[in-house]
């Protein structure tokens, strides 16, 4: 079932961007549509384990589409298809076998918005534990704790872990998605835009947040905002018009991008 | 200023219309709920509820009506729910555009206002006319018919209300595609969706027309679902029309009874469930 | 605190019964999804098997015969049919300004704090179930309309050439009229409650646009508010005449069942659901047969009336869909 593909050779025969030593996820001439409509142009790139990549590029560029590629959220949706290699650990997940759910379940992801489900905080965060692990009353308690305090919440809510998800402010909510998505235990965590809808102050957290889940897992995070790409990223893509204009360390795109797309998009120029 | 006179007459002629027409409608329904609540609280007693249907020219109560009338909605509810609930669920999670999904809904909407008594005449072709005899069954069977329509659209809306960014968030941790229906959109949707199946409840409370030719009635107290069943409308229409003043009294107070329960019960699905007003 | 790696062999199991139980849960809405198709398919079929021995006999003439003869078995449909078309009728003709001036009310005149109760008012009038309006037509409304207005319509109406032999009959009050008028009480809060939907969607702008020229507010729900919404009122419309057609309670009470046809509507007459209400219990044979013919009529024209309805409604849902992009 698995598609085992040797990265280097793609290399060889792709206009790649740009590799990165210790690859979590390798693409490949990933195009995407919507219908006939087709949102992303032949994408290829490297995205490290244990770093944070950030997406960046104006409203419609596809930065979001490419991030609902990495779990195959498009799936739900009929019409919208992919095509071309998208290889997580060595396994191409675009293919026809690979199940979708068991790749979502190493594939966490936080929205825009935050999504609490309509129950208690300890039942949002054992959601997904309960729907692949079969654990006891304690060790479950203990994960829940475990991703509450990874999530940076646990002292906000350890006294009101039965109250429901919705009653959390914004920020706490968005945390509790996150405590939610980690709790799983994923390989790659996928934000899109977490805190365009949070104060400054949430979102200061919800960045510190990120820099330190670093350490566990490969994160890629789409966001407007440039200072923020800037701040918690240690690779940046620009990406317009659904194409991968440029690819490398935060610190060369921010001082000194190849293209003049680049330069003219985070000096505030257009977008 | 002529014409712009003629323009503020017609202005404030056709408000005043609509503000008559408004007070018609509410004097019509004031009408009608004081002369059910004058002759319903009049003949309504202890025996009402602890005896059974009298025979002609005697008193008695409405005991095997009630229940009757509680076993037949309940047996309804419980066949219609669930294959409303069901057929619902294809529609706002699988059917999508689809001609299949568009044609449910078509067929749906046309059996949410098909005329009752047409579902009476139906059952009773299939479940009455081949036993030979009325049965509680045919009659839970003729208002289930009814209720499934009304749960279906409901449910549908409700769970169509539902963002599709929670579908996703829960899809994104790896949930199949039934647990994230089942444990996430259908909590959501919960209370839309209970609002529906009071307002299908509601509604076959009083249907008379299809428990005419199916449940008919029975004098006596029966709980035997393979039997005619006693149910409140059918009694109303029956002793309604009859001669006798005791059976007309009686009616008073099991239609008083009955519109009491079907308008609380609307009442409560549309305004009593928190954060839930919309409509079906 | 790293993250210990979680072992996947474990999970595939798991993916594997999700998988499954994806299947079986759409399988399975899928099936009851069938069954409302199911349902309607079933209750044509059925209708039409027993109707046979009817359409077998009498033929077309079934559908022109106005003779519904018990005593020597003779039935034409042409009478309930008639009373059926002609209450409904009646309802629809009153009931329209009336669901239109109570839409308008509660839409646009209302102060903010009656929009509800009197929203909520009208709800109930829905809600009340049909055989109470019955009771009430034939023991309060009847009377008092046979006493007071029937003779005003007959003196004044009545007295006019060609539509003054519509307003004849006896002074009892049981008759189409009265049966056409119930109707109407009992549609107009389902008519007046999709009008008030329909007119609580139009944009603010177009409503204020029409303000800022000057309208007055007449002017701006016959000129803005009914045209935009043209096609949903006529839905709504088709939806209300769909549940006079079928109603039966409010009507068998007061609709006299007499099997004559009399140009006067003050004379009693019967419906399709009136004469099914009053006879289908002492049937049999081809009497039996041809009650269930008329219901099988009955389904048809409500159903087509009602697809009527729902098209009219599913085009203003296009037209909203295409502006608001």
């Amino acid at each position: 079932m698995s598609a085992s593909v040797n990265a280097d050779d793609l290399l060889e025969k792709t206009n790649y961007i740009r590799a990165v030593a210790d690859p979590k996820i390798v693409l490949r001439d990933l195009s995407f549509y919507y219908g006939k409509f087709k949102a992303l142009h032949d994408i290829s790139m490297d995205i490290p384990d244990r770093k944070v990549t950030a997406f960046i590029g104006p409203s419609g560029c596809g930065k979001s589409t490419l991030l609902r590629v990495f779990n195959r959220m498009y799936d739900l949706y009929p019409g919208q298809r992919a095509e071309g290699d998208l290889i997580l650990d060595g396994e191409n997940v675009l293919g026809s076998s690979i199940d979708v759910n068991m790749l979502r379940a190493r594939v966490g992801m936080v929205f825009q918005k935050p999504t609490p489900f309509p129950m208690s905080i300890y039942d949002n965060v054992a959601f997904g534990v309960r729907l692949y692990e079969k654990l006891k009353k304690s060790e479950l308690d203990d994960r829940v704790e475990w991703a509450l305090q990874r999530a940076a919440l646990w002292d906000e809510v350890k006294d009101k872990l039965k109250q429901t998800g919705g009653a959390l402010s914004g920020g706490q909510q968005q945390r509790l998605c996150i405590a939610r998505g980690i709790a799983v235990k994923p390989e790659v965590l996928l934000l899109d835009e977490p805190t365009s809808a949070l104060d400054p102050i949430s979102t200061s957290k919800i960045e510190e947040l990120i820099y330190e889940l670093k350490d566990d897992f490969a994160i890629a995070i789409v966001t407007h905002n440039m200072q923020q790409a800037a701040r918690v990223s240690d690779y940046t893509a620009f990406m317009y018009l659904g194409d991968l204009m440029e690819y490398d360390h935060t610190d060369n795109i921010f001082t000194n991008p190849d293209r003049k797309e680049t330069e003219d998009y985070i000096t505030g120029r257009f977008g | 200023m002529t014409r712009y006179h003629r323009r503020k007459l017609v202005n404030a002629f056709n408000l005043a219309a609509s503000i008559a027409v408004t007070l018609f409608g509410l004097f019509m329904l004031g009408w009608i709920l004081s002369i059910l609540f004058i002759k319903g609280f009049q003949h309504i007693n202890w025996a009402v509820f602890t005896e059974m249907t009298p025979p002609p020219g005697e008193s008695g109560g409405l005991l095997n009506a009630i229940v009757g009338t509680l076993l037949l909605t309940l047996v309804a509810v419980l066949i219609g729910t669930p294959i409303g609930v069901m057929a619902g669920t294809y529609l706002a999670e699988f059917g999508g555009k689809s001609r299949f999904a568009s044609t449910v809904r078509f067929i749906n909407d046309i059996l949410l206002s098909a005329p009752s008594i047409v579902v009476g005449v139906f059952v009773y072709t299939l479940l009455v006319s081949p036993v030979g005899h009325f049965s509680g069954w045919a009659g839970g069977v003729a208002l289930a018919i009814l209720v499934i329509p009304v749960v279906v659209r409901t449910t549908e809306d409700m769970l169509k209300l539902v963002p599709s960014q929670l579908r996703e968030a829960a899809a994104a941790l790896g949930a199949p595609r039934w647990k994230v229906t089942v444990n996430v959109v259908y909590k959501a949707a919960l209370s839309g969706m209970i609002t529906g199946m009071l307002l299908a409840t509601a509604r076959i409370m009083g249907e008379t027309a299809p428990l005419l030719f199916t449940a008919l009635s029975n004098n006596f107290w029966s709980t035997d679902m393979n039997q005619p069943m006693a149910n409140m409308p059918v009694v109303i229409y029956q002793y309604a029309l009859s001669p006798y003043s005791d059976w007309q009294n009686l009616a008073w107070a099991a239609a008083l009874l009955i519109t009491i329960s079907v308008l609380v019960m609307n009442i409560f699905a549309r305004y009593g469930l928190k954060g839930h007003n919309q409509k079906p | 605190m790293a993250a210990p790696q979680t072992q996947y062999s474990k999970h595939s199991r798991q993916a594997m019964i999700g998988a499954m139980g994806d299947k079986l849960f759409k399988g399975t809405a899928f099936f009851f999804a069938t069954m409302v198709l199911a349902v309607l398919a079933a209750i044509i079929l059925m209708l039409f098997k027993d109707a046979w021995p009817t359409f077998q006999t009498f033929g077309f003439d079934f559908f022109i015969t106005e003779k519904w003869d018990v005593v020597n078995d003779q039935y034409g449909a042409v009478i309930p049919i008639v009373g059926t078309l002609v209450t409904s009728f009646i309802a629809i003709l009153i009931g329209i300004p009336v669901s239109f001036g109570i839409a308008l009310f509660i839409s646009v005149m209302a102060p903010e704090w009656l929009k509800k109760p009197v929203g909520i008012a009208v709800e109930l009038l829905a809600a009340v179930p049909s055989i109470i309006y019955g009771m009430w037509g034939l023991f309060y409304f009847a009377p008092w309309f046979s006493e007071n207005l029937q003779p005003l319509l007959t003196d004044t109406l009545g007295e006019l050439p060609l539509i003054g032999q519509f307003f004849q009959g006896p002074p009892i009050g049981i008759s189409l009229f009265t049966a056409g008028f119930i109707l109407a009480v009992m549609i107009i809060p389902f008519i007046a409650s999709v009008m008030r939907d329909m007119f609580d969607v139009v944009p603010k702008d177009l409503k204020e646009s029409a303000y800022a020229m000057g309208s007055t507010t007449w002017e701006v729900v016959w000129k803005v508010i009914l045209p935009y919404t043209k096609v949903g009122v006529i839905g709504g419309i088709m939806l209300g005449l769909g549940r006079a057609l079928g109603e039966t309670m409010a009507v068998t009470f007061v609709v006299g069942n007499a099997q004559e046809l009399m140009t006067g509507l003050f004379y009693p007459g019967s419906t399709i659901a009136s004469t099914l209400a009053n006879e289908f219990n002492e049937a049999d044979g081809l009497h039996m047969s041809s009650l269930i013919a008329l219901g099988l009529i009955l389904f048809i024209i409500t159903f087509i009336v009602l697809a009527i309805s729902k098209w009219f409604l599913l085009r203003l849902g296009k037209v909203q869909e295409g502006r608001s992009t």
